[in-house]
């Protein structure tokens, strides 16, 4: 096992730049997740640690040695790929083999190492089975097989949840991070899905456009977004987002969202009276009632039952406000409902700049 | 099935049948002279079978001839050159399909031009350049001449076939600790045998029946291949059809057998695309 060091990576095919400098320190055994919409410049992070692209500029170390020259043969990582990559002509065993038939292992040890990667994994009654023969979520697992057998000092996964339904996807979910804690070995996990992430990861880097957008714990990430974007992305249902004008002379801090509707803040932002802001916050953090102090009114245009809970939409002040609630039965379509902004549950952005102010 | 479908059905076995009898029908005549008696050529010219048949042909022709020197001549050449284009096709097809290089627009420029003139239109700058190297008259410059031409239309059907195999799994291979080569070699190769047997099959048949440039580079008889050797059996004054018709069914022997032993791997490698790893 062993730290991974990023220092200003960064990336470009030409003129096109991928990666804008990327600063990031992996602690030993850490699972790390880095978050974003494709394109953002995730996997490519990933594929350079593994030495599967060049590195432009910067520098990756792995265990404190720099590996910006090292063939990716040569940095001790195990990578599991989107497409599982199995080779197809060898069987279960000889795909978690490889790797330590590569190293000239010696064959005692090549049995042990497979047989426990196996019944950890309960591939045991496949091992003679090609990848042909195996279904997705099998498939999926002789990947991680192929990677723990050989114990290498990170393991790096690349969106190795995507190809599975729904129902596989949670269960694998769980199956890696029971894996991880039983290892504890140092992962970086790439993925485009926001629920991955939070359940998965110790710290989650969440990516834009090529550049880190925050890096912090799921529940900091989720709670205390440090822009827009970041508040966008986290979230299922995503955060309701009004702009609005933010207003402190009188020295009552507000945000004035347009048709006479202000919603008061718990303290001054630090920013300009009149500056354009945006208010955030979370569906589930929207109260909805038949009369609420502070509340305003808003028509119910569409209730989705998830059967866990309701997504109420509601239209008020010009806007789009979703809600969500445990409740079942809060309102019928076409209702008219107050709803009201708890203080201590709202987000503010600078509109302009995107970065969190309150 | 309703009377319509048995209709449409008939017509198509009948319509197939028609196309493979037509496709066979040379072959079967060839095998049918091959074993006529000289006697009963022209009397019995167009029976479907002579009434009589008799091995002599194929005994002279095995015994008597000089066609087992341009049957060796034959295997020698197209063996040769179809092993050769293999491996320098299946290296260059993988380069071409896994890399970007400086000049790869060039290249495949380049190899496309090559198979844009006639070959006639080469012969004499060919012989020319071959000549002064005492290559002419030669097996080894037939091969020379027959894998230069090969290797650009066989490197552009094993790029494609290395554009069938996934790039994850050479690239899970080096992270499993393989080097590019040793990854070609154990993960890709493997997987790419289909289409290495129908290169190989394709480039030994057109080497085995190549006639024009065999003909004009070689003029003994110790370098003739088959199809030179062929034209031996046509004299001033007569063709003999037997003996030509006895060679030509042992020529296509070695065809037969080879696409027999690669015909499992050819099936493969046509369908490869079709079926989901």
């Amino acid at each position: 096992m062993a730290s991974i060091d990023i220092t200003d990576v960064r990336k470009a095919y030409g003129a096109v730049k991928i990666l804008h400098g990327v600063d990031l320190t992996i602690q030993d055994g850490e699972f790390v997740v880095l978050v974003g919409p494709s394109g953002c410049g995730k996997s490519t992070l990933l594929r350079m640690i593994a030495g599967l692209e060049d590195i432009s500029a910067g520098e990756i170390k792995i265990g404190g040695k720099r590996v910006n020259e090292l063939d990716p043969k040569d940095r001790d990582i195990a990578m599991v790929f989107q497409s599982y990559a199995l080779y197809p002509h060898m069987t279960v065993a000889g795909n978690m083999s490889y790797s330590l038939r590569l190293r000239k292992t010696a064959k005692e040890k090549i049995a042990a190492a497979i047989s426990g990667a196996a019944e950890k994994l309960s591939l045991t009654p496949l091992m003679e089975r090609r990848p042909k023969a195996l279904s997705g979520g099998q498939r999926q697992r002789v990947a991680m097989g192929r990677a723990i057998v050989r114990k290498p000092k990170a393991f790096l996964f690349d969106e190795p949840l995507s190809n599975l339904d729904a129902r596989l996807r949670e269960h694998m979910r769980g199956e890696i991070k029971k894996l991880h804690q039983d290892l504890g070995a140092t992962s970086i996990y790439v993925t485009h899905d926001q629920i991955e992430a939070m359940t998965l990861a110790d710290r989650i880097v969440a990516m834009n456009a090529g550049v880190v957008q925050q890096v912090g714990s799921p529940l900091d990430l989720y709670d205390r977004p440090a822009n827009l974007f970041v508040a966008g992305f986290m979230g299922s249902p995503a955060m309701n987002m009004f702009e609005g004008t933010y207003r402190a002379t009188d020295g009552a801090p507000r945000i004035e969202l347009g048709q006479g509707i202000s919603v008061p803040l718990a303290g001054p932002a630090p920013t300009a009276e009149g500056t354009k802001v945006t208010l955030g916050i979370r569906p589930e953090h929207v109260l909805v009632g038949r009369e609420l102090p502070g509340g305003f009114e808003a028509r119910i245009d569409l209730v989705e039952p998830t059967g866990f809970g309701t997504i109420l939409h509601a239209s008020a002040f010009g806007s789009d406000v979703k809600a969500f609630s445990l409740e079942r039965g809060l309102a019928e379509r076409g209702d008219t409902v107050h709803v009201a902004f708890p203080v201590e549950r709202i987000h503010v952005f600078d509109t302009a700049t995107g970065a969190r102010i309150g | 099935m309703t009377r319509k479908r048995i209709v449409a059905t008939v017509a198509h076995r009948v319509a197939i049948l028609a196309y493979v009898l037509f496709a066979l029908f040379p072959l079967f005549w060839v095998l049918k002279i091959s074993v006529t008696p000289n006697d009963l050529l022209y009397s019995e010219g167009v029976r479907l079978w002579p009434s009589r048949t008799v091995f002599d042909h194929f005994d002279f022709v095995i015994r008597h001839s000089d066609f087992p020197l341009f049957f060796r001549n034959s295997m020698i050449v197209s063996l040769s050159t179809a092993v050769i284009v293999t491996i320098l096709s299946s290296l260059g097809g993988y380069a071409m399909s896994r890399f970007s290089f400086r000049g790869k627009f060039w290249i495949v420029g380049l190899m496309l031009l090559t198979q844009m003139f006639p070959l006639v239109m080469l012969i004499a700058p060919i012989f020319k350049i071959l000549s002064p190297l005492g290559l002419t008259n030669s097996l080894s410059g037939l091969i020379l001449v027959y894998v230069a031409f090969n290797v650009p239309f066989a490197t552009f059907l094993m790029q494609s076939f290395f554009d069938g195999i996934p790039k994850d799994l050479e690239e899970a291979a080096m992270i499993d600790g393989a080097t590019r080569f040793t990854a070609f070699r154990q993960i890709i190769l493997p997987l790419t045998l289909p289409g290495m047997a129908a290169t190989l099959g394709f480039v030994f048949t057109a080497a085995w029946s190549e006639l024009l440039f065999a003909l004009m580079l070689i003029s003994g008889v110790d370098a003739s291949t088959f199809p030179v050797g062929l034209l031996s059996f046509v004299s001033k004054f007569s063709v003999d059809f037997g003996q030509m018709m006895a060679a030509g069914v042992l020529a296509l022997i070695p065809a037969c057998l080879f696409f027999f032993f690669i015909q499992r791997y050819l099936v493969q490698g046509l369908t490869a695309g079709a079926v989901k790893g």
